[in-house]
């Protein structure tokens, strides 16, 4: 802004007759495009957007970084004893479960039994299902912070089995982590698959000699979530309360010091099985997201594609969005990159960037739910736990292709399975470091490709260009229209007419900051309230707060017909440039947040602009623009985005209803600790509300 | 011919003289070997190698010695110590199953690595001095890195913490040092028989590394004559001690493997070292089997001893030792030949099942916290199963406690925080003055000494759990100060926990001239055991970093320097004059860029006047340039042409 408002008084000079000198290059690339800017904003913006489509065409292949790791280089020792071990453990617990219907810690004693018989240390673990409780403070903090409650009921526990196999040559530093979640109660055939699975590896493993890390396999109770057991018995590994707890007396099952530790966690691989697959194959998702985002490292995800891939025979894929795979609108889009990526081939057969449609749907729905997943900030599943103490871990959801019950095809499955675990412990095994030589950002457009940070910051960073070029030259508009009324051009330009304007967006932003602090207070009111009339408490205090504050302050409200309100330029400028700082500083926490955040929020910010001119001036083009901006800010609303995005996702818009899911979306949001939630609540609501302000400024 | 056979002759009578003055003074090198062989409760067994050399103290030979190693005596000699053990460990000892209160454990149970102590007889001052010394010097016979124990920030002095009380005791050890046979082969040149011959033969190598668990110890202690003119004596000790697993045929799970020597180590042993004093192999049972083995008739006792119903030894053994919980079966190797070689074996008949006596508390050590800034490191103290049954109970002042040293040692990077010690017993945090009688700290220093906490807790006997918790800060390491590898993390040494009332021995009630072995094991050794090496992920800087850093200061410094100089040097308005007065004799290409934009504008060029003609000057340039451009033009064009014709 500074070096705008030099070269103004540079060009003033020469206005004034002396020798014209022309300023330095990059000062007139600056004026340039700052005189420029409704055409560099709509280039700028329309590149970001292509660039964003762009992205599947630009994945790379993965490739394994870290030399250490050698998958699949060693044969597999896993023999069919291994497997029938497996199976002999999934009969029994079936069988078991057939004669003790009921509660207890039954099931949980016999895999414990079955541990200790393959030479492990076992350890049993209570823990509490802890309800979803917002608390401001909570975000970014560490999990150490985390409470016990008071008044623990013996009604509901969980009890999650641990084994540890010791390294027999190791120093014990460092372990690997194994977790079968597993509903001791009502959990499924499928369910008890994946103890087949771990149960086969622990056997093998419990024999080997090139063990260097410990292994824990830990068989968590999913009665009460996946999530949470897990994130439960990592709360005790790692800052345990050395307090009496409650939870203790509650059972005849004593779990007091009994609690088992082996290091340094170097990876985790949490495994599940469930449903049948639809191919032929039997199925591997992986599941990488975890809270905020945050991705393990891309090595981890390649070693288990590579050995799933080439050595056991999985049909390997993750999350895509399904409506996108039938959008025609991305279908003409991949013919056209298809087809230039042709013609680009004929000019020079080096030029191999095109690729067929159909790849290009598949990348972009991929890269979608990948955005959608990292931007939600919610993990896909209980390996989430791990990455709040700087573990790596991914899920695997295998899903067989025969029904639960057909023997001869699970001890196959049990011996397949179990290859592609052990192949994959044997690479961590073989690490000396902790993974860090991959990547860990990037988005994934197939189980095999993938973006690198570098590529897909250019989509952020061209749709993010053009705001502080229009906040730029708003802002001289601005200053020129004020120059003009006040006829004091020198004294006017040197002033702070941006403060008015900035006090208001300053204003906004600390309302936008209290109505995300609101939802704490609402839910300390006593009483059980439905999420649908929590919701409507929410809209009605923060409306009325934002009433309050447009009357008490004078000049804020854009219905207000003082003649010297805040000029909208000047207004318009600031909001453009409050957004941009809020996008940059997402795209540091939360890149897909950033990313999705700006698509929104960019064309809003830059088309706002009066009605009431508009509607004056009875042009066609000028018509056209306000009520672009009309729709831009209606879909720019959160609740009214989230309402079309459910739509688009397929699930029917529900009328009423919407605003207790709305509730309910957001209270899952900060449960996560999600810093969308923040975004929305500090970045998008304040700058969508200035946007609403300029929409009907009375100039 | 004759003088010089006289003079010989005159020479050996003289030597014969001396040699009958030393064997008459009982004063002779002496050197005897051992092999202590246990079975373990799970399944698996553990062979102690044991040799012992003694070197009177006596001044008879000068600098030579017979038997024992020279380079350990010179050792000795030089940097003057008067105690001092090292050990080589690779596994870590299950206090479990494999037994803590026994001497053999609580002397050979080892942490992971490397560890170093020693004791000086040197004033305190040159205590370091000689401790820098004595690391390079073992360092360069050991064939290990024990000289990066030289550095300050690597080793520690305790005072009572660790066991001998001493202020020139110094004391370090290296969690990550691999150890090879590369440290053994030298350790192994220190016996009269090397390998070759005797109970050493038995080390085979891929049998001793692929064992379980073993420690290599070497520990030498100076003996004082008393007399100013003999000096001191030395007694070396070496040990080796490693679990192997045996193979098993047998199907069933609960049956205990059966063993032999050559089925262990896959050789036997052929003869005896000779030049050793003693040479026997023990065979030790303990637990259960001892038990009711007790009930059996003395006369047949000999006998079904060593082959009743629940197992046999393939040897008949030459004595057979009780103590209270134990059997300890002796054999010598004399008898065995080259014909006839020593294959002691031990055949299970019936599947039977025992423990091991266990130390009074049993100690974990483990990290809390997540991410890079904090951290708490806590130690769990539980108490086992065989505490009720141990002896050695403080009982002043009419109750019943247990003493326990705690004793750590804490790289400089990791900054504790003293003052947040916590200590819980039985889940309930006491207050630091019911448990904690005493307490030494000494705080490290960045960079240049690492801190070390002693700690004497004082338990009640019925104490469940104890659980002791610091926090901490990591430090930032200077780039060049990170070690290889600095992605695994960092090593906090293990912890020492020591039991002073506590004192574990094994008396066979035998007369201990014998066997040196047995001697060590009925001395009351100090009940210890070492807790878990940690591993701290500490920040580390991405190694290629500095390249980056660099370019972007660069270019920060380059753009700042450029635009301030620029600020400071040009002075707008002489340079307006100037340019007037020299009518813009500005630069060719300068010339043609302001005529193309003046076009591209639309407005006319301002014109000046000139000494040369203007538009044969640019006609001149635009040739020279649209000859360059067609070059270029040319070139690309022709390697492109070549490179996709290939």
């Amino acid at each position: 802004m500074a070096a705008v408002n030099r070269d103004n008084v540079e060009e003033v000079k020469t206005d004034d007759g002396s020798p014209k000198i022309k300023p330095r290059p990059i000062v007139r690339l600056g004026i340039f495009l700052i005189a420029h800017s409704p055409i560099f904003s709509v280039v700028f913006s329309a590149a970001g957007v292509l660039a964003l489509l762009l992205l599947p065409l630009l994945a790379k292949n993965t490739y394994i970084s870290e030399n250490a790791l050698m998958p699949g280089s060693a044969r597999s020792m896993l023999s069919n004893q291994d497997a029938s071990d497996g199976s002999k453990l999934v009969k029994d617990i079936k069988n078991f479960r057939l004669n003790h219907e009921g509660q207890g810690v039954e099931v949980q004693k016999l895999i414990g039994k079955y541990m200790s018989d393959m030479g492990a240390e076992v350890s049993f673990q209570k823990f509490h299902p802890e309800g979803n409780q917002f608390h401001p403070l909570h975000f970014f903090s560490s999990p150490d912070s985390y409470a016990l409650e008071e008044n623990v009921s013996c009604a509901s526990y969980g009890v999650n089995v641990a084994g540890i196999i010791r390294a027999p040559r190791g120093d014990g530093k460092e372990s690997i982590v194994l977790v079968t979640p597993y509903d001791f109660i009502n959990g499924g055939d499928y369910e008890s698959l994946s103890l087949g699975i771990v149960s086969s590896l622990f056997s093998l493993l419990s024999r080997v000699t090139w063990l260097s890390k410990d292994i824990i396999w830990l068989v968590a109770d999913s009665r009460y979530g996946d999530y949470r057991p897990v994130a439960a018995w990592l709360t005790e590994y790692h800052s345990p309360s050395f307090k009496v707890s409650d939870l203790l007396k509650c059972d005849e099952l004593n779990t007091a010091d009994n609690f088992r530790r082996a290091g340094t966690m170097a990876a985790a691989l949490v495994v599940k099985v469930d449903g049948r697959s639809e191919r032929f194959e039997d199925t591997l998702s992986i599941y990488a997201e975890a809270s905020n985002g945050q991705m393990p490292n891309l090595d981890l995800i390649n070693v288990v594609n590579y050995l799933a891939v080439h050595r056991q025979g999985f049909y390997v894929k993750v999350e895509k969005v399904v409506s996108l795979l039938s959008s025609s609108w991305l279908q003409i889009f991949g013919e056209i990159f298809e087809a230039v990526g042709k013609l680009a081939h004929t000019l020079n057969p080096d030029w191999n960037f095109g690729i067929p449609a159909a790849d290009y749907l598949e990348g972009s729905a991929t890269l979608a739910s990948s955005l959608y997943s990292q931007a939600l900030g919610i993990p896909t599943g209980p390996h989430g736990a791990f990455r709040d103490y700087q573990v790596d871990a991914i899920t695997l959801k295998i899903s067989p292709r025969f029904p639960p019950d057909s023997k001869t095809r699970q001890h196959d499955f049990f011996l397949r399975g179990a290859r592609l675990l052990e192949g994959t412990i044997r690479s961590v095994n073989n690490l000396l470091e902790k993974f860090h030589q991959s990547f860990f950002l990037y988005l994934l457009t197939s189980p095999s490709k993938f973006i690198s940070v570098g590529v897909y910051m250019i989509a952020f960073a061209l749709l993010v260009a053009p705001l502080p070029m229009v906040a730029a030259s708003l802002y001289i508009d601005g200053c020129k229209a004020l120059t003009n009324s006040t006829h004091n051009p020198a004294e006017n330009l040197k002033s702070w007419k941006w403060l008015d304007a900035a006090k208001q967006v300053f204003a906004l932003h600390l309302l936008g900051f209290i109505v995300t602090l609101l939802p704490y207070f609402i839910c300390q009111v006593p009483g059980q309230h439905s999420p649908r009339n929590r919701s409507i408490m929410w809209g009605t205090t923060s409306s009325s707060l934002l009433l309050i504050t447009f009357v008490t302050i004078p000049g804020f409200s854009p219905f207000s017909s003082r003649l010297h309100g805040t000029n909208w330029a000047v207004l318009k400028s600031v909001t453009i440039a409050a957004a941009f700082i809020g996008l940059c500083l997402m795209s540091i926490i939360n890149f897909a947040t950033a990313e999705i955040g700006a698509l929104l929020l960019v064309p809003t910010c830059l088309m706002a602009q009066p009605i009431k001119p508009a509607l004056r001036s009875r042009r066609v083009k000028s018509l056209l623009g306000a009520f672009c901006s009309l729709v831009l800010v209606t879909i720019g609303f959160p609740v009214m985005f989230f309402a079309l995005s459910k739509g688009l996702l397929g699930e029917g818009l529900v009328g009423l209803s919407l605003g207790g899911e709305f509730w309910t979306w957001l209270e899952s949001l900060w449960a996560w600790k999600s810093a969308t939630y923040l975004y929305i609540g500090m970045v998008h609501l304040p700058c969508w509300l200035l946007c609403l302000c300029i929409l009907f400024h009375p100039s | 011919m004759a003088s010089l056979l006289r003079s010989l002759i005159l020479l050996l009578i003289v030597q014969s003289f001396l040699v009958a003055i030393a064997f008459g003074s009982n004063e002779v090198e002496e050197f005897s070997e051992a092999l202590l062989l246990k079975p373990l409760p799970d399944r698996k067994v553990l062979a102690h190698f044991h040799f012992e050399n003694r070197a009177p103290p006596s001044n008879s030979h000068g600098r030579h010695h017979h038997l024992f190693p020279k380079a350990i005596s010179q050792l000795v000699q030089k940097f003057r110590v008067k105690e001092m053990e090292l050990s080589f460990t690779q596994g870590r000892w299950n206090h479990e199953h494999w037994g803590g209160f026994d001497p053999l454990s609580s002397m050979n149970a080892k942490p992971v690595g490397v560890e170093l102590w020693a004791v000086f007889d040197v004033p305190q001052s040159q205590v370091d001095t000689s401790w820098k010394n004595l690391t390079h010097a073992l360092s360069g016979l050991f064939c290990a890195s024990i000289n990066f124990l030289e550095s300050s920030t690597s080793y520690a002095a305790p005072t009572w913490g660790f066991g001998p009380n001493s202020n020139k005791l110094r004391y370090g050890s290296l969690p990550r040092e691999a150890v090879c046979t590369e440290n053994l082969t030298p350790w192994l040149k220190l016996l009269p028989c090397r390998d070759k011959d005797g109970i050493s033969a038995l080390m085979n190598r891929p049998s001793v590394y692929r064992g379980f668990y073993h420690s290599q110890r070497l520990h030498l202690s100076t003996v004082e004559s008393g007399q100013e003119v003999l000096g001191s004596g030395i007694v070396l000790e070496q040990t080796l001690t490693v679990v192997l697993q045996p193979e098993t045929t047998s199907v069933e799970s609960n049956m205990q493997p059966s063993w032999s020597l050559s089925s262990l180590f896959g050789r036997k042993v052929v003869g005896r070292c000779v030049l050793t004093k003693s040479s026997n192999v023990y065979l030790q049972l303990e637990g259960l089997l001892g038990h009711e083995l007790k009930n059996v008739d003395t006369e047949i006792e000999a006998h079904e001893l060593w082959k009743n119903a629940e197992f046999e030894l393939s040897l008949k053994p030459e004595r057979v030792l009780r103590e209270s919980s134990s059997f300890l079966f002796i054999f010598d190797i004399d008898k065995s030949s080259d014909s006839e070689p020593f294959d002691i074996g031990l055949t299970w008949k019936l599947p039977s099942k025992w423990s091991c006596q266990q130390a009074p508390l049993h100690a974990s050590r483990f990290l809390m916290g997540s991410g890079n800034e904090r951290g708490a490191i806590a130690i769990l103290l539980k108490a086992t199963e065989s505490q009720e049954k141990l002896s050695g109970r403080d009982l002043t002042n009419g109750h019943c406690t247990i003493k326990a040293n705690i004793f750590q040692i804490f790289p400089w990077y990791i900054k504790v925080y003293y003052h947040t010690l916590q200590i819980f017993v039985d889940q309930q945090q006491t207050t630091d003055s019911e448990v904690l009688k005493k307490i030494n700290v000494s705080p490290s220093t960045d960079k240049v000494s690492s801190g070390m906490m002693e700690m004497m807790l004082e338990l009640p006997c019925e104490v469940k759990s104890v659980a002791i918790s610091i926090e901490y800060d990591k430090g930032f390491l200077h780039i060049d100060e990170y070690p290889p590898d600095a992605n695994q993390g960092f090593d906090i040494p293990s912890a020492l926990i020591s039991f002073p009332n506590h004192h574990a021995s094994l008396d066979f009630q035998e007369e201990l001239s014998k066997s040196p072995l047995l001697s060590s094991f009925k001395e009351n050794s100090l009940v210890r055991s070492y807790t878990e090496v940690l591993l701290v992920p500490l920040t580390t800087p991405d190694f290629s970093m500095p390249y980056n850093v660099i370019t972007i200061t660069c270019t920060i410094f380059a753009l700042y320097f450029g635009s301030l100089l620029n600020v400071l040097r040009r002075r707008i308005g002489e340079e307006e004059r100037f340019l007037k007065s020299q009518g813009k004799k500005t630069g060719g290409l300068k010339q043609l860029l302001s005529r193309i934009t003046a076009k591209i504008r639309g407005r006319p060029i301002e014109e000046q006047s000139s000494s040369e003609s203007p538009a044969a000057q640019s006609s001149v340039l635009s040739s020279k340039l649209i000859f360059k451009i067609i070059l270029v033009a040319g070139a690309a064009a022709a390697w492109q042409y070549f490179s996709t014709d290939k």
